[in-house]
């Protein structure tokens, strides 16, 4: 309601004692690029995503190239005993699945049980996946189904997370509707803070290591 | 939620005689104590990032009105609706009608503690609309028709074998005895909701004023299903949760984990910017959120405005041992703990919530890790004085410290005072050195003896030994 | 040498005078001239912390102007005189007159410990006492003062003292001045964990450095018919922890 709005800020700004900020003050906040501490590491930023992601349960496979990403995600999918379907994101589409290998570009649906995706960059700060919506990554392939599978080129292992906002920021459409910042797979304590993976989410989420120097085939 | 502190005390002492709930709260609170002292211990910037976090936290409230106009510009240019509450009938009314208007049933819920604030859950299901919350520790005290009793862990009080009756009434046999399975249970029972629902309503740990983002951080992932797969997504959110810019979201991601649950992160963060975009094969076709004021713009510019630094990590209960004692349940409303101490008065007002602040020990360790620096004990004895000066506090109380400052102002009559009681109390402990029993000292004397004094006072043995 | 006004305490001036004469003598073997002003009282701190912050005021200037002339105020009590230093400016704030006074005053303000080692210098004394011992780490000393190291510092050169920690020192034991009488069942559980844990040490003393906190505890361990020794660490510091411990009686 428009007058809630003027209310509550005629209220904020009765607090603090002053008028609405001048636009010369305004235009000094909007431009404020603020620089906290970042944490310090001196490990290779690679070494420690590996180190940390896996510490929260999450696993990490190494590939040497793209065109090697099928059959590491063959080799999960046997492995875990999945059916040779799954949901895979548009822009790994045209790798060389296997003859007998089903996929789709998602949403995913209530009875998925594994999904492969891209993601924008990981954060070695603390092993973190950053992923970022639109058609060539829906969310619900990030949520819904037993397994999620990511593709993580190396070279794409930033140290901290300002330096995933620039590769946000610099994204054709800006921010996009979804930005997940993935950890590990999906866990609760909330019962006598026991921790139990698979609370919502994935119960495994299954990184896959491009080895730098690959050809990019996204 | 009606406000049950007036009764802290009662339900203080049924609290501590709950052995089940003494081993629950007993089993928790040492993991996030001891996780979170390790991760600190390992992280040599932490102390530098609760100064910047608390500083960037008062640059925001100092310039709220810039940064939510700000973020409301921003959420519509995204393609998202800001509502503006005043206050909790206003936040209730605005979610009603867009449940209303897109003709929902089933809606879905991910933790958020100002839909507890605003007691959202029943006016939703006094209109019909079947409401599940999604977080497993909520998800169990709605089954249980209980309030949260912890700000990020809500079933915290809950025993495994009490979840295990829970879910066999709520679910059917057979019954489920592991936590695996207890969680597995309500994995496949929730998955069915989150594709049904229609409306999905979150909380939000920050807005963004740069981007019009909202963000939410859990462990579980439930509210992401709950935002993404309900055709609306709906923030509830204080106005005081701002934050302008990502570079400041770094600095409380990098303290909130550690503070919150003495994990380096949780699982999930998740940046909610606008709906569903063109060629989006999911996500929601609306966003909106609503921004809660609720007596939040009353605390700035006062003697209470450090409180809304709080970012709802949990810390200063994790590490109360009031808290630790008598568990969430006894403070009477949606905050419990040292947080809930100061704004529990402070929304619901100061006659209703006598013990809150004096069920305090002013012991200063939640202030020594709340990660925003609030100054938690400050803010409780703020409440005290105010509570003596608008005549709250008992009458016996104000008469006692009438008597004490008539003889403490005048130290000859103090100290004949304290020569008589050395003399008295000695006599009265005897041999043993020690009373068990003292008349109007009953507080005192129902659980300890009273060292008896050596019979006179160190001023008097001063002087003597002087002359 | 500096002239140090030493702090009477309620509880020290009432029930355990031992603890002042153990104070001065640390001070007086540190090398100060001790004096003690006999127009004070109390502090103020039971007004200010039930919300009466007008008698807290009245009480402060009562101690501020009694404290004056001299180069140091020390106290046997890290909550008393975490009083003097931390809330005295903070209750005259805005007052012209007073809030320099209460501000000289609390920059000369110590607890006794760490105005030992801190101002003092000093790093040992020279005590015995045979026993293995626990420390409680009280709320105001520690995270008002930072009173930790010194305590362990000086009880570290206590000939034929073993000092054993326990677990979570740090939390409080319930005391919390009128909370305790105020709540009493919420602090008999906070003061029953505490002891279970000074129990799980061992040690057959426990020390610490409020006499709030020991009598609090003290008077526990006595209810439950326990024998364990409780003393102020200055007494143990000064070699006074001769007699009866605290709530035990013919000494």
């Amino acid at each position: 309601m428009p007058e809630s709005r003027s209310t509550i800020l005629q209220q904020i700004r009765a607090a603090l004692g002053r008028g609405p900020l001048s636009d010369a003050a305004a235009a000094a906040l909007d431009a404020r690029r603020p620089t906290h501490t970042r944490i310090a590491f001196d490990e290779d930023p690679v070494g420690r995503f590996v180190t940390r992601f896996e510490s929260r349960s999450g696993t990490v496979a190494r590939v040497s190239s793209f065109d090697a990403i099928p059959a590491a995600v063959d080799a999960y999918r046997e492995a875990h005993g999945l059916p040779p379907h799954a949901a895979v994101a548009r822009p790994l589409a045209g790798l060389p699945w296997p003859a007998g290998f089903t996929h789709h570009p998602g949403p995913s649906g209530v009875d998925e049980q594994m999904s492969v995706t891209p993601c924008l960059a990981g954060i070695a700060e603390i092993g973190s996946l950053i992923l970022a919506s639109g058609p060539d990554s829906p969310t619900t392939l990030n949520f819904v189904p037993d397994h999620h599978l990511i593709v993580l080129p190396a070279g794409r292992i930033v140290r901290h997370f300002e330096d995933a906002w620039a590769l946000l920021r610099a994204l054709p459409g800006g921010l996009p509707r979804a930005t997940n910042i993935i950890s590990g797979p999906s866990r609760t304590g909330d019962v006598e803070l026991t921790i139990q993976l698979g609370a919502h989410g994935p119960r495994s989420v299954h990184v896959l290591l491009v080895a730098d120097g690959s050809a990019a085939a996204a | 939620m009606d406000v049950s502190s007036p009764r802290f005390k009662e339900k203080a002492v049924i609290a501590l005689a709950n052995p089940t709930l003494r081993q629950a709260l007993g089993q928790s609170r040492k993991g996030f104590v001891n996780k979170r002292a390790e991760l600190v211990a390992a992280l040599p910037e932490f102390e530098a990032l609760r100064d910047q976090a608390r500083d960037v936290k008062n640059h925001v409230l100092e310039n709220l009105d810039h940064y939510l106009e700000r973020f409301d510009s921003a959420v519509t240019a995204a393609g998202g609706h800001v509502h503006w509450a005043r206050d909790a009938e206003e936040a209730r009314n605005i979610i009603l009608g867009i449940c209303e208007r897109v003709q929902a049933r089933t809606i879905t819920k991910g933790k958020s503690m100002v839909s507890e604030e605003v007691n959202l859950n029943a006016a939703l299901e006094e209109r019909g609309y079947t409401v599940v919350e999604t977080d497993l520790g909520e998800y169990i005290i709605q089954l249980a028709k209980e309030p949260p009793s912890h700000i990020i862990a809500p079933a915290i009080h809950k025993t495994k074998e009490q979840v295990s009756d829970l879910f066999e009434a709520a679910h059917g046999g057979p019954r489920k005895t592991t936590v695996a399975d207890l969680v597995t249970e309500a994995r496949l029972v929730l998955r069915d909701k989150y594709f049904k629902a229609d409306v999905g309503i979150t909380g939000g740990n920050y807005l963004v004023a740069e981007t019009g983002s909202s963000i939410i951080v859990t462990n579980e992932g439930n509210g992401d299903l709950t935002q993404t797969l309900a055709k609306v997504h709906i923030v509830t959110s204080g106005i005081e949760r701002i934050v302008p810019t990502l570079e400041d979201v770094s600095l409380f991601l990098r303290i909130l984990a550690r503070s919150a649950t003495g994990q380096e992160t949780e699982t999930y963060t998740t940046l909610s910017t606008g709906p569903r975009r063109p060629g989006d094969v999911d996500g929601p076709e609306e966003f909106h959120v609503v921004l809660v004021d609720n007596g939040r713009s009353k605390m700035l510019g006062g003697k209470f405005q450090d409180m809304l630094r709080c970012i709802r990590c949990g810390a200063c209960m994790n590490h109360c041992p009031v808290y630790g004692a008598v568990g969430g349940h006894a403070y009477g409303w949606v905050y419990p703990g040292p947080m809930g101490s100061v704004l529990t008065p402070l929304f619901v007002g100061l006659d209703a919530t006598y013990d809150l602040p004096n069920a305090c020990t002013l012991n200063g360790r939640c202030q020594s890790v709340c990660p925003v620096r609030i100054p938690l004990p400050e803010l409780l004895r703020e409440l005290r004085h105010q509570q003596h000066q608008r005549g709250i506090s008992p009458p016996v109380q104000r008469r006692a410290l009438g008597v004490w400052r008539f003889v403490a102002e005048r130290p000859g009559l103090y100290q004949f005072a304290n020569r008589l009681a050395a003399r008295a109390l000695k006599s009265l402990g005897g041999r043993e050195g020690r009373l068990r029993h003292l008349p109007f000292a009953g507080g005192w004397t129902a659980l300890r003896d009273l060292p008896a004094p050596e019979g006179k006072t160190f001023l008097e043995l001063w002087q003597a030994r002087k002359t | 040498m500096p002239r140090v006004g030493l702090f009477a305490t309620c509880l020290m001036n009432l029930f355990r005078p031992t603890v002042g004469f153990a104070a001065a003598r640390l001070l007086e073997d540190a090398g100060c001239t001790v004096e003690v002003p006999m127009a004070q009282s109390c502090c103020g701190q039971p007004g200010y912390n039930s919300g009466d912050f007008d008698a807290a005021r009245a009480l402060a200037k009562q101690v501020i102007t009694a404290f004056e002339g001299f180069d140091y105020v020390v106290g046997p009590s890290g909550s008393c005189m975490a009083t003097l230093r931390h809330d005295y400016p903070k209750l005259f704030e805005g007052d012209p007159a007073w809030r320099p006074r209460a501000e000289a005053l609390a920059a000369r303000s110590h607890e006794l410990l760490s105005f030992l080692t801190d101002v003092c210098g000093v790093s040992k004394v020279a005590a015995a006492y045979t026993g293995t011992v626990t420390y409680h780490d009280s709320c105001s000393g520690l995270r008002g003062l930072g009173v930790k190291a010194q305590p362990r510092l000086l009880l570290g050169s206590v000939e034929g003292l073993q000092l054993t920690e326990m677990q979570d020192a740090e939390v409080c034991c319930g005391f919390g001045g009128t909370f305790c009488v105020k709540y009493p069942e919420i602090s008999g559980r906070m003061v029953d964990d505490k002891l279970a844990n000074v129990a799980a040490t061992g040690a057959d003393t426990l020390l610490g450095g409020d006499l709030g906190c020991l009598m609090n505890m003290a008077g526990r361990l006595r209810r439950q018919g326990s024998t364990l020794k409780v003393f102020h660490t200055a007494e143990v510091l000064a070699g006074m922890a001769t007699g009866g411990g605290i709530g035990e009686g013919e000494r």
